[in-house]
C-alpha cells in the first residue's frame, strides 16, 4: 500500500518532458548499428534477464526452497521408520531420489514461465531483433538452471542437517547434481514447448502434472522396485526418471554405474535434439 | 541508397476464414512518415506484423528497402524498429534495465550498451524513473521507453502501430513531437493510426485500408479533395435571419444546408472545391449575395473536408459527399 502512494507523489512531482529535436537528433546515430551478437553472446543476455527477473521478484524462488525442504522432511519422516528402520537410513537411500523428483517437478516451471513471457508484448520485440532465433529459450532455461542448482543445493544443506553422509564425498555429490541439471535443462524443453502450444499457464500446469506425477512417483525414488507387483516393475524399468535416480545414486556413494550414466547421456541428447527443434518451430509460429 | 523504403505487391495474410491482409498495394517512400489509416480489424497491425518479419506472408511479395522480408527476414530485422500497439517491455525489469538489454541483444559491448541507455533515457526526459520498474510507469513513460528502445540502433525505418492509442492529450503531443524530431534527422516512419487528425498532423503520404486492402493513397491534401467538397460556414448576427440566409446560400451555391445545432451558424457545402473554379470564388459570391440581402455575418470560415469525412466516403458510406460533389 505505502509503496502505491509514494509512486504517485514521485509522478507528479516530475518536472513535464518536453521533446525537443536536437536531444533527439542527438541520439540518432546510424552509427550506433553494432554487429549482431553471437548466439552465446545473445543467449547469456536473455540469461542475464532471467537472473535480473528472479532479483526483482525473489518470491519466484519459493518453488526451489520451501518445495524441496518440505519434501525431504516430509518424506523421512513418514516413510523413514517403516521402510529403512530409521530415518536416517532411510535418508542415504531417499535423499538422491527426493533431489531428482524436487528438480524434475521444478522443470514444469520453465513451461509456465514461457507461456506468461511469450504472451506479453516484450517478446515481439525480441522477436523483431535480429539475433540467433533460439536465443530466449535458451537464456530463460539458463536462468532456470541457476534454479536447478539452487533447489539441489538446498535439499544437499537439508539432507546433511538430517543426517545424509554421501560415500562419494563433494566430488560426488557435486557430480550427482551436475549430471541431474544438465538432464533437467534437456527436459525443460518438454515444458517449453508446451508453453508455446497450449493456451493457458494452467494448462502448462496440468499437462505437466499428468506427466510428472506417475513419472516421479512410479519410480525407484522411494521404494526398491524388486518390491512392486510385476506389471509396475515394468513401467518403473522404463521410466527415465528410474535411470536418472540410478545414475545419481552412484555418484553420490562414490559407485558410479556407467551403464546408467551413458543412457542418461542419451536421454538427455534425445531430449535436445526432439524437443529443441519443436519448440522453435512453435516459437517462430507464433 | 534507393528512395522506396517499403513495397508491397499482393500481400496475403490469412487467419481461418478471415483474410486480414487481402492483396495489399503498398509503396512508401524513403524520409517521411507514412501514415496508414483505417477503421479497427482494418488489417493495418497484421499488415505491419509482417513488414517487421513477426508474421509470415501467405502471399504475396513484400520488400524492405530492396530487401524481401521473408529470404532476408535477417537483414530486414537489422533496418528496422517497431512499437506496437502494446507496450514491447519487461514489465519486471527497471526502465534502464530494459535498455541495457536491447542493447545487448543488438551487440552493444557492455559498457556501451549502457552508455547508450543513458543518452536514451536522458533524451526521452526518464532518467529519473531509470531505477524503477516499468510496471509502474505511466502510459507515457511506457510509450516513451517503447520508442526509445525502438530507436536503440537507429532503425532507418520505424513503425509506429497506434502510438497514440489510450495516451492522454499531453503524452500524445510528446509522441508527436518525438515522430516529427526523429523524421526530421531522416529516418523513415510508418505510422498506423485510426485517429485521423494524426495522420493528418504528421503524415506525408497516406493510405487508407480497410478489410485488408488499400482503397486510398495520396497526400491529405488530395484524399481530401478526391472527397470534393469543403464547407462554408457563417456565423450570423441575428438568429431571426436563418432561414433566409439558409435560402440565399443554398440557392448560390447550390447545396443543400448541413443541420447543425447552432441557431446563429449556417452551414453549406461549397462544391466547386476540387474544381477549376475553387472553393473561395464561390465562397466569394455567397457572402456578397447575403450581404447584398441584409444580412448581417460576424464570422465565416471555409473549410477543408475534414479527414473523418474522407474516412467514411470511402469505407462504409461512399455516397453522401460525392452525390454533391457532381
Amino acid at each position: 500500500m505505502s509503496s502505491t502512494v509514494t509512486e504517485k507523489t514521485t509522478e507528479t512531482t516530475e518536472p513535464v518532458y518536453v521533446p525537443t529535436a536536437e536531444a533527439i537528433g542527438a541520439i540518432l546515430d546510424p552509427r550506433a548499428r553494432p554487429p549482431r551478437p553471437s548466439a552465446l553472446s545473445a543467449s547469456l543476455t536473455f540469461g542475464w534477464r532471467a537472473i535480473l527477473k528472479i532479483k526483482h521478484v525473489p518470491e519466484q524462488l519459493f518453488d526451489v526452497t520451501a518445495f524441496p525442504i518440505m519434501m525431504t522432511l516430509m518424506f523421512t519422516y513418514l516413510f523413514g521408520g517403516a521402510l529403512a528402520g530409521s530415518t536416517t537410513e532411510y535418508l542415504q537411500f531417499l535423499l538422491p531420489g527426493i533431489m531428482v523428483q524436487s528438480v524434475v517437478m521444478t522443470t514444469m516451471y520453465s513451461g509456465i514461465a514461457v507461456n506468461v513471457d511469450i504472451a506479453k508484448g516484450v517478446f515481439d520485440r525480441f522477436k523483431s531483433l535480429p539475433i540467433w532465433r533460439p536465443a530466449a529459450m535458451v537464456g530463460n532455461l539458463l536462468g532456470d538452471v541457476l534454479r536447478y542448482v539452487l533447489a539441489s543445493l538446498v535439499i544437499t544443506v537439508v539432507g546433511l542437517i538430517l543426517g545424509f553422509r554421501p560415500a562419494g564425498g563433494v566430488m560426488g555429490v557435486a557430480a550427482g547434481i551436475g549430471l541431474l541439471v544438465v538432464f533437467s535443462f534437456a527436459f525443460s524443453w518438454i515444458w517449453t514447448m508446451c508453453g508455446l502450444y497450449l493456451r493457458s499457464e494452467k494448462s502448462v500446469m496440468g499437462v505437466s502434472m499428468l506427466v510428472l506425477f506417475p513419472l516421479t512417483f512410479l519410480s525407484n525414488i522411494f521404494v526398491d522396485p524388486s518390491t512392486m507387483p510385476g506389471w509396475l516393475q515394468a513401467f518403473v524399468e522404463i521410466n527415465p526418471i528410474t535411470r536418472l535416480v540410478a545414475a545419481v545414486r552412484g555418484l553420490m556413494d562414490g559407485n558410479p554405474d556407467m551403464g546408467e550414466l551413458t543412457w542418461v547421456f542419451i536421454a538427455t541428447v534425445a531430449l535436445l535434439a526432439i524437443f529443441g527443434p519443436l519448440t522453435m518451430r512453435a516459437y517462430n509460429r507464433k | 541508397m534507393t528512395d522506396t523504403a517499403i513495397e508491397t505487391n499482393g500481400l496475403v495474410k490469412v487467419f481461418g476464414d478471415n483474410r486480414a491482409v487481402d492483396g495489399l498495394d503498398l509503396t512508401v517512400p524513403a524520409g517521411a512518415v507514412f501514415g496508414v489509416l483505417g477503421p479497427n480489424g482494418a488489417g493495418k497491425t497484421t499488415a505491419v506484423r509482417m513488414l517487421a518479419t513477426l508474421l509470415r506472408p501467405d502471399g504475396g511479395t513484400a520488400r524492405v528497402f530492396g530487401h524481401d522480408v521473408m529470404a532476408e527476414a535477417d537483414t530486414v530485422r537489422s533496418l528496422v524498429g517497431l512499437t506496437g500497439q502494446y507496450a514491447s517491455l519487461d514489465e519486471d525489469m527497471t526502465g534502464r534495465e530494459n535498455l541495457i538489454l536491447i542493447g545487448r541483444l543488438l551487440g552493444f559491448r557492455h559498457q556501451a550498451a549502457r552508455t547508450r541507455a543513458e543518452e536514451l533515457l536522458e533524451a526521452f526526459g526518464l532518467t529519473p524513473a531509470g531505477d524503477r520498474l516499468v510496471k509502474n510507469y505511466s502510459g507515457g513513460m511506457r510509450r516513451r521507453l517503447d520508442i526509445s528502445a525502438t530507436l536503440m540502433n537507429t532503425p532507418r525505418l520505424l513503425f509506429l502501430d497506434e502510438p497514440t492509442t489510450g495516451l492522454d492529450p499531453r503524452s500524445r503531443n510528446q509522441v508527436w513531437d518525438i515522430i516529427r524530431a526523429v523524421v526530421s534527422y531522416g529516418t523513415t516512419v510508418l505510422l498506423t493510426t485510426q485517429y485521423l487528425d494524426e495522420a493528418d498532423q504528421l503524415a506525408g503520404r497516406i493510405a487508407v485500408i480497410d478489410h485488408g486492402k488499400l482503397i486510398a493513397e495520396g497526400t491529405p491534401g488530395e484524399l481530401k479533395s478526391s472527397v470534393g467538397a469543403g464547407t462554408v460556414n457563417v456565423r450570423l448576427r441575428d438568429a431571426a435571419q436563418r432561414a433566409e440566409a439558409e435560402k440565399i446560400l443554398a440557392g448560390v451555391l447550390a447545396a443543400p444546408v448541413i443541420p447543425g445545432p447552432d441557431p446563429v451558424r449556417v452551414t453549406v457545402r461549397v462544391p466547386g472545391h476540387g474544381t477549376e473554379r475553387g472553393a473561395a470564388e464561390d465562397a466569394a459570391k455567397a457572402l456578397s449575395a447575403l450581404a447584398a440581402s441584409g444580412i448581417v455575418i460576424d464570422d465565416f470560415s471555409l473549410g477543408q473536408p475534414s479527414l473523418d469525412e474522407v474516412f467514411l466516403a470511402l469505407t462504409d458510406h461512399p455516397a453522401t459527399p460525392q452525390e454533391d460533389a457532381a
